[in-house]
């Protein structure tokens, strides 16, 4: 992807979604990733006002209101902030507004509540393909481009062995998708790749991971927590076995659930592993010589300090 | 094998007779096993339409039993005794004493959508799963279970505030369920957690802790949010010949204004 490409124009200005974990348990998410938008020259600008994408749990509760809570955010994106583009970095944030765009655009019942819910709240409705939702994974990816990361890259993460993991909100259902699975140009759902393609333009070292869509049982993380842990060992234990050193990760709810689940394990079955959990735009943001604490490092609960300066990364 | 043979085999089904003869023949012992006969009678022949009435499960007609869900399923290569082909079945077949052998573990389900994401007839197996685990609960059939409360907590605040914060669900979850917040891997996370922290940090979360961060001008929606809520919920109940009157069981119309009074 050139950077004169219009996509890539499209993407240098976006609507920010951070959503709610973004600003609680996955702050160095929001801080890393305003802070690599800043050092790329990418202009994020927040979505005023907003509000909980309806998560899981509401979903659970009433899968309709979901979709409209995922909507009044788009709709203040495209009525109020006149933008086209939303990007969400957390993948439960991400995946429910791409549900709620396939909802409104394929069912007439999920239209009819929003359209209730959105004139007794006071806001326009929001319309199916008013605004485009992103992933902060598509955002650097279409906005600068490996080409482009690869002449930014200060400090390489040459040497840094790294599994990505992409967790299950990234990918599936597929039809909440059809951008995907589209061609090599596209992500895959199956093999997702965008996350492994920008880091090894960072110069790291992805290993062969199988586990990339596995689920950490973020749903029931304290709900049920032993089916949790027992998850989170099996791509941990994953993630070491192929050498890795790094899970890198992309959604806040699996980021903590790695971290939690890790100590878990450690107590609950006695499994110590030693891999960093640490997000992918803290270390593309290490990459570009960003420090330790601009990208958030010290708000990770998986402590990568004396490790990022080993790899000469700090 | 057929799957609704499966309960025609359990051990109680199972007849071995150390010593018996039938028309001249021996049939004593282990290689003599028999099969109790049974006749099923109980059908509940409304089940599938229930659960079809319930969010998620609007597209179980569709299920052609190829067992991809199961055999993609995340939970099932943790416990095999967690099926949903073989759910399915039953309550298609209205087999609703089968279903009810498993309601145990049916809420189990993490939502990983990798069921949806296989299955050929778009019958989205995980909303089938959500929609069983709220049949069971709102039959009286399980109490509420530890993923149900998280979720009426999750949603509280979200109808209340429009957002959460997580460290409020986190803490309300445990006080609902009657978990100590003092569990010794939480305290060794926090512990971690404070090593790098900052104290402008630590002060900013500890205020949102305290004041919940809102969305502004709510308020209209949050009206809207409620009366929809309980209209569905009356809906649901009426749908499986419950008394639909919210006051007759907590729901969540009930804890939004619970929810509103404690704030």
């Amino acid at each position: 992807m050139s950077e004169n490409d219009p996509k890539s124009q499209k993407y240098r200005e976006v609507a920010y979604y951070p959503g709610c974990a973004l600003e609680g348990s996955g702050h160095a998410y929001n801080r890393s990733t305003k802070a690599l938008g800043k050092a790329l020259g990418l202009k994020l600008k927040e979505v005023d006002n907003w509000n909980c994408c309806g998560a899981m749990e509401v979903k659970n509760i009433d899968p309709k209101l979901q979709t409209y809570l995922s909507s009044r955010v788009m709709s203040i994106a495209a009525n109020t902030m006149k933008m086209d583009t939303v990007m969400a970095p957390c993948n439960g944030c991400y995946h429910n507004l791409k549900k709620a765009e396939y909802e409104l655009s394929t069912d007439e019942k999920s239209r009819a509540v929003t359209e209730r819910l959105s004139q007794k709240a006071g806001h326009a409705t929001y319309r199916a393909g008013q605004v485009e939702t992103i992933h902060a994974l598509d955002w650097i990816r279409e906005a600068i481009g490996e080409d482009g990361l690869k002449a930014r890259v200060k400090n390489s993460l040459q040497g840094v062995k790294i599994a990505n993991y992409y967790g299950c909100m990234y990918t599936r259902p597929r039809h909440i998708f059809p951008e995907k699975d589209q061609g090599p140009a596209s992500e895959s759902t199956s093999k997702p790749h965008f996350m492994d393609d920008l880091l090894a333009a960072a110069g790291a070292e992805n290993v062969d991971f199988p586990l990339k869509t596995a689920c950490c049982g973020g749903a029931h993380t304290l709900s049920d927590s032993d089916t949790s842990t027992k998850l989170v060992a099996n791509i941990l234990q994953a993630a070491e076995a192929a050498g890795a050193e790094v899970i890198a990760t992309e959604c806040p709810t699996c980021h903590s659930g790695l971290e939690m689940h890790q100590i878990r394990a450690e107590r609950t079955l006695g499994l110590k592993t030693s891999v960093k959990i640490i997000y992918f735009t803290q270390l593309l943001g290490l990459a570009l010589g960003l420090s330790p604490r601009k990208v958030g490092l010290h708000e990770n609960v998986s402590d990568s300090f004396a490790y990022v300066k080993e790899k000469g990364l700090a | 094998m057929p799957i609704h043979e499966k309960s025609l085999i359990r051990p109680e089904n199972l007849a071995v007779h150390e010593q018996l003869e039938i028309e001249g023949v021996d049939v004593s012992g282990h290689w003599s096993t028999f099969i109790e006969s049974r006749v099923v009678s109980d059908y509940n022949e409304a089940l599938e339409e229930e659960i079809a009435a319930l969010p998620g499960g609007e597209y179980i007609h569709r299920c052609w039993q190829c067992g991809s869900c199961t055999n993609a399923c995340t939970v099932n290569a943790l416990n095999p005794d967690f099926n949903p082909r073989y759910w399915i079945y039953l309550i298609r077949t209205g087999m609703e004493s089968e279903l009810l052998r498993d309601k145990d573990i049916i809420w189990q389900c993490v939502s990983c959508h990798k069921c949806t994401h296989v299955c050929p007839r778009d019958v989205v197996p995980e909303g089938v799963m959500k929609a069983t685990a709220h049949w069971l609960e709102l039959k009286g059939h399980t109490p509420k279970s530890p993923s149900m409360v998280f979720d009426e907590v999750f949603s509280e605040q979200v109808f209340e505030t429009g957002k959460i914060e997580d460290g409020r669900v986190v803490m309300q979850f445990f006080k609902r369920t009657g978990q100590a917040l003092r569990q010794p891997w939480l305290e060794e996370m926090v512990r971690r957690m404070l090593r790098h922290l900052p104290l402008g940090l630590m002060t900013r979360m500890g205020l949102a802790a305290l004041v919940a961060p809102k969305t502004r001008g709510w308020g209209a929606a949050r009206g809207a949010i409620g009366e929809y809520v309980a209209e569905q919920q009356a809906r649901h109940r009426a749908a499986l010949g419950l008394n639909p009157n919210p006051g007759a069981n907590p729901d969540l119309h009930r804890l939004v204004q619970a929810a509103r009074e404690e704030l």
